[in-house]
């Protein structure tokens, strides 16, 4: 019984990490809710086993114990006994998100555990939304952080923002290149940077491939950006970097993350769905998308791999695709 | 003196008498002026035209103005004085002061009555005798503020210097009496040293005290009993002194009482023990202070955090956070809190539970 429902528990799937709360936490949540899963699940009936007792004989007028052979319950399975059935989950996380962060946070049950570090060598970019706040610079970049100064921010329009995120494009698109190790003597190569699908497929900073300006409403803004190798920290330092930039200061007021690698807003599961069905049906929903990603990212390559991102639409988007309506990956 | 009671009693409501000392137990603690008053009485310098009249039966009423102005606290003297001597029989010698001398200090003994001459104010008096007349104010012996104590007590004046604000404790005139008759070395000395050894700085004892003045009147056995009971609910001896520090009732309070909040907070909160202890030592004050409010939100205080602050994002999202009972729209803390979210989306927010994880997928 209880085998059949551990069956179906292996593999990937996406939760949705509320701001506050602490990644491990959420992981041993998560491992908690599918051990109650697990362990509320009936039962089997209590085998039998053979014994001799003394018994009195049927048929025989004389009462007289003999010893038969009866088939008497036996109780080394009972739960009472031997403790639940499942105590101990190998639940494994993808890319971790900190404290104050939130959004698309992948986990892996079981032999889907292994499937974390394939993907984690797949090199995927992720999506976030950043909000930041114009006007004020503290110390680690957030609101509750020590102020450090305040300054205007009346002289910073849109276009000055928009000019300043195609300059940081402009300068990571040179260090995507550096650092995929790409011999861009190769006829392949030339082709694919020309299509702009160049990738590091090793360790390396922080690299953005994309960055946009969602919104822009003094002094709020939100951007969208697009980057591999990241810490949230680190984006929280862009914005304030991008403050300084406009000659002002700004603080980033959240860090949301939409996409990790193929797993997206719609299928990342919220926090009254942490349960084992949910969870199971999760993991059997994406496990096609991630089957044909991995083998994608198996096959032999030159060291380059066209970026698997969700295409750009043109023109200015408001906040809804922020909320992640769309979903497509794309190539 | 010869004033009616109706006199009397209207001039006692009008003056904010906070407490009367027993001039008879108050004259064994206090120096008694000497005898060289008596004679420099009649002329003394400090006496105005008003008191002047006292002495002839003549009464002024006062009104709690007194306070301010130290001439007032002569006539304030004078009347206490008479007041009392008028009203409390308490030693016979005062009521024979009243029929037989026009006003004089009640501290004053029959036997020095009975030599003195009759006494003019109008008396000439020689340089030398005038330098030597010593006429420090006299202690009243009934006063609304310790100010007029504080110098002729050693406890006041230790209490003070340890920090002790006695204008707050003067409010409150069964302790003001009590403080004012402790012995500093019996009494007082014991329980300071039970707070120190409690863990409690020299510094924090001034504001110790003058919150939970009435520590003195507990018997330091019970005290040490309280502390007993902390400590077997495995308290540490640095919790304790944090919880004291941040609430001084709570060695007042006794180990029943303690017991059962203990207990209520555990039982209502369904904390675990370790839970409830590091509660408590962070937030003494839910021991002393009133129940009420806890029991009034105990269905806000189960509930998880995470879960009131999604709704209560939700509905400022949708514009329909109206918390203010007299507006209309208006929802309770209970609907907030305690109803299903299926139900909560319908009603309460009017949106599907779709639009409701879509939102939280934007937090």
């Amino acid at each position: 019984m209880g085998s059949a429902g551990l069956a179906r528990l292996q593999g990937l799937f996406a939760v949705y990490k509320p701001p506050g709360l602490k990644w491990l936490h959420l992981r041993d949540t998560v491992e908690m809710q599918l051990l109650k899963g697990l362990n509320a699940r009936k039962p089997p009936a209590p085998k039998q086993r053979i014994r001799f007792l003394l018994c009195p004989v049927e048929g025989s007028e004389k009462k007289e114990l003999t010893l038969t052979a009866t088939s008497v319950p036996t109780l080394t399975d009972h739960p009472l006994v031997c403790g639940p059935a499942f105590s101990s989950l190998k639940i494994g996380v993808g890319h971790r998100l900190d404290v104050q962060s939130s959004g698309v946070f992948v986990l892996g049950v079981g032999q889907g555990c292994k499937l974390l570090t394939d993907l984690y060598d797949a090199h995927l970019t992720k999506d976030y939304t950043v909000r930041g706040l114009l006007g004020k610079a503290t110390d680690n970049f957030q609101e509750d952080g020590r102020l450090v100064e305040k300054t205007t921010y009346d002289h910073v329009t849109r276009e000055k923002l928009e000019r300043i995120l195609s300059v940081i494009q402009g300068s990571h698109q040179k260090a995507l290149v550096m650092y995929s190790s790409l011999d861009l003597q190769s006829q392949e190569a030339y082709e694919m940077a020309v299509r702009g699908m160049i990738r590091p497929m090793d360790k390396s900073p922080m690299l953005i491939s994309g960055i946009r300006c969602l919104h822009f409403s003094p002094p709020e803004f939100l951007l969208e950006v697009q980057c591999m190798h990241e810490t949230q920290q680190q984006l929280r330092k862009l914005v304030h970097e991008i403050g300084l930039e406009l000659k002002t200061s700004a603080i980033c007021s959240q860090v949301r993350r939409t996409r990790d690698g193929l797993f997206t807003l719609d299928d990342a599961l919220l926090r009254t769905q942490w349960d084992l069905h949910s969870i199971q049906a999760a993991i059997q929903a994406v496990a096609p998308r991630v089957a044909a990603e991995l083998e994608k990212n198996m096959r032999p390559q030159l060291g380059t791999q066209p970026l698997p991102s969700p295409g750009w639409p043109s023109g200015s988007k408001d906040l809804g695709s922020a909320l992640g309506l769309e979903s497509c990956v794309g190539h | 003196m010869a004033l009616s009671a109706q006199q009397i009693s209207k001039w006692f409501n009008s003056v904010k008498l906070r407490s009367f000392i027993n001039a008879a137990q108050l004259t064994k603690q206090f120096p008694r002026p000497g005898r060289t008053l008596l004679n420099g009485f009649s002329a003394q310098p400090q006496l105005s035209s008003d008191n002047c009249f006292l002495q002839w039966g003549y009464k002024t009423y006062r009104s709690s103005s007194l306070r301010n102005s130290s001439q007032s606290t002569n006539s304030s003297r004078q009347e206490s004085n008479s007041a009392q001597s008028t009203l409390l029989p308490v030693v016979n010698e005062q009521s024979e002061i009243t029929q037989e001398l026009p006003s004089f200090d009640s501290e004053l003994s029959l036997e020095d009555l009975d030599d003195l001459p009759p006494l003019s104010p109008l008396q000439q008096v020689s340089e030398e005798e005038a330098i030597q007349i010593i006429a420090d104010p006299l202690l009243p012996p009934a006063s609304f503020t310790l100010r007029d104590y504080v110098d002729h007590s050693e406890t006041l004046q230790k209490l003070v210097l340890l920090g002790v604000d006695l204008s707050k404790i003067e409010k409150h005139p069964d302790t003001a009496n009590l403080l004012l008759r402790l012995d500093f070395e019996k009494d007082i000395k014991p329980i300071l040293l039970f707070l120190k050894d409690l863990g409690l700085e020299d510094n924090q004892l001034g504001g110790f005290l003058t919150k939970n003045y009435a520590i003195f009147s507990e018997d330091l056995e019970n005290l040490e009993t309280r502390v007993a009971y902390l400590q077997s609910k495995n308290f540490s001896k640095a919790d304790i002194a944090q919880m004291v520090r941040k609430a001084p009732f709570l060695l007042s309070f006794s180990v029943e009482r303690l017991d059962n909040r203990l207990g209520f907070f555990q039982k209502e909160l369904e904390l675990s023990v370790k839970k409830t202890r590091d509660l408590v030592v962070r937030l003494p004050r839910l021991l002393t202070g009133s129940l009420e409010p806890v029991k009034e939100n105990m269905k806000v205080f189960n509930t998880r955090l995470f879960k009131v602050k999604d709704r209560h994002l939700f509905l400022a999202y949708l514009g329909r956070a109206q918390y203010d009972p007299a507006k209309p729209n208006y929802i309770s803390l209970d609907k907030l809190v305690s109803i299903p979210d299926e139900v909560f989306c319908e009603e309460i927010a009017k949106a599907s539970i779709q639009d409701f994880e879509k939102f939280l997928k934007t937090l």
